[in-house]
């Protein structure tokens, strides 16, 4: 096998772990598996937390996991510039972990939400949307009962005005409206960035729309651009 | 010395509570129609085992902050404690 190495880390209650790696796998990189108790980031070029429910989202979703051995590491390969994507409770956890502004909470519907969306490119500066332009529009799938993104008024103001907001839900045609805010997030958020630009996180799953038999692939080109950022660092 | 605390985890004010809107919702139907402002949070309660009721109290606060609330969404309130045996 050849590619960059990116890693995908399985906590207790993970499930997107092995769709991360089969995905990363069939668009060119190696994809290698991480264990939540361990230290070891086996010489990785970059990090996927996948989507899942980690310690049952007892307490709050993401809550426990970050506390987990390997986030020391994580967060240590996060500061030296290293990229790190949080799909879903991914996302989550590196919001509890204070990587990513703000927080996610139960949808606007109390419902489960399992069906594709379409998000918005609204930067090309993160590990995920290098080469992409402001304004694309993607399909993904989502399938999250907290997903709704919020932030304090002054950590929202810095959120947007930093130009950290990497994806929003819109219309197909990319009009952001409260009517495809899927979840009811703060501005219609789906996704954002650390101030460095190595770090990102989203609700949506990339991982799931890399395979045009089983439906969607706007997760082929999101994946591409983590690809070349790990390269870049080989 | 053992102390136990109650620790009361709410929604920040200002941040929607979208399950206490369901259970507001709800009210009406069953004939109370002057019912707001629901908001729904958590409770925990702990024993700390320690030399004293402050040390065990700056304990529980930093537990509160690191694990049990996330400051960027939730309050926190620690209440009643109560010294119990051993």
């Amino acid at each position: 096998m050849s590619g960059p190495r990116v890693g995908v880390v399985t906590f207790p209650g993970s499930l997107d772990d092995r769709d991360a790696l089969r995905a990363i796998g069939s668009m060119g990189g190696q994809g290698v598996a991480l264990w939540h108790a361990e230290r070891d980031l086996r010489d990785v070029d970059a990090i996927i937390l996948p989507g899942g429910f980690s310690y049952g989202d007892y307490l709050r979703c993401g809550a426990i996991a970050r506390f987990a051995p390997i986030m020391e590491e994580i967060v240590r390969f996060a500061d030296a510039g290293g990229p790190v994507v949080g799909i879903c409770n991914g996302f989550q956890i590196l919001c509890e972990a204070g990587l990513l502004p703000g927080a996610l909470i139960r949808n606007r519907s109390l419902r489960f939400i399992c069906r594709v969306v379409d998000v918005r490119v609204e930067t090309s500066l993160s590990p995920l949307t290098d080469g992409l332009v402001a304004g694309e529009v993607l399909q993904i799938p989502v399938k999250h009962g907290e997903g709704q993104f919020v932030a304090g008024a002054e950590d929202l103001a810095r959120v947007e005005g930093d130009g950290l907001v990497v994806f929003r839900y819109c219309a197909p045609d990319g009009t952001v409206d409260d009517a495809h805010n899927v979840n009811g997030a703060a501005n219609a958020i789906a996704g954002v960035r650390n101030d460095s630009g190595n770090v990102v996180g989203l609700m949506p799953h990339p991982e799931h729309a890399v395979d045009p038999d089983v439906g969607p692939t706007g997760g082929q080109p999101l994946l591409a651009s983590l690809l070349s950022r790990a390269l870049a660092r080989v | 010395m053992k102390h136990r605390f109650e620790v009361v985890v709410t929604l920040r004010p200002g941040l929607l509570d979208p399950q206490g809107k369901a259970i507001q919702g709800s009210l009406p139907a069953m004939g109370w129609t002057n019912v707001s402002d629901v908001r729904v949070g958590k409770h925990i309660v702990l024993t700390v085992d320690t030399g004293s009721e402050v040390s065990a109290r700056e304990q529980v606060e930093e537990m509160s902050r690191r694990l049990l609330s996330n400051p960027v969404i939730e309050d926190v309130r620690i209440l009643a404690t109560e010294e119990v045996g051993g």
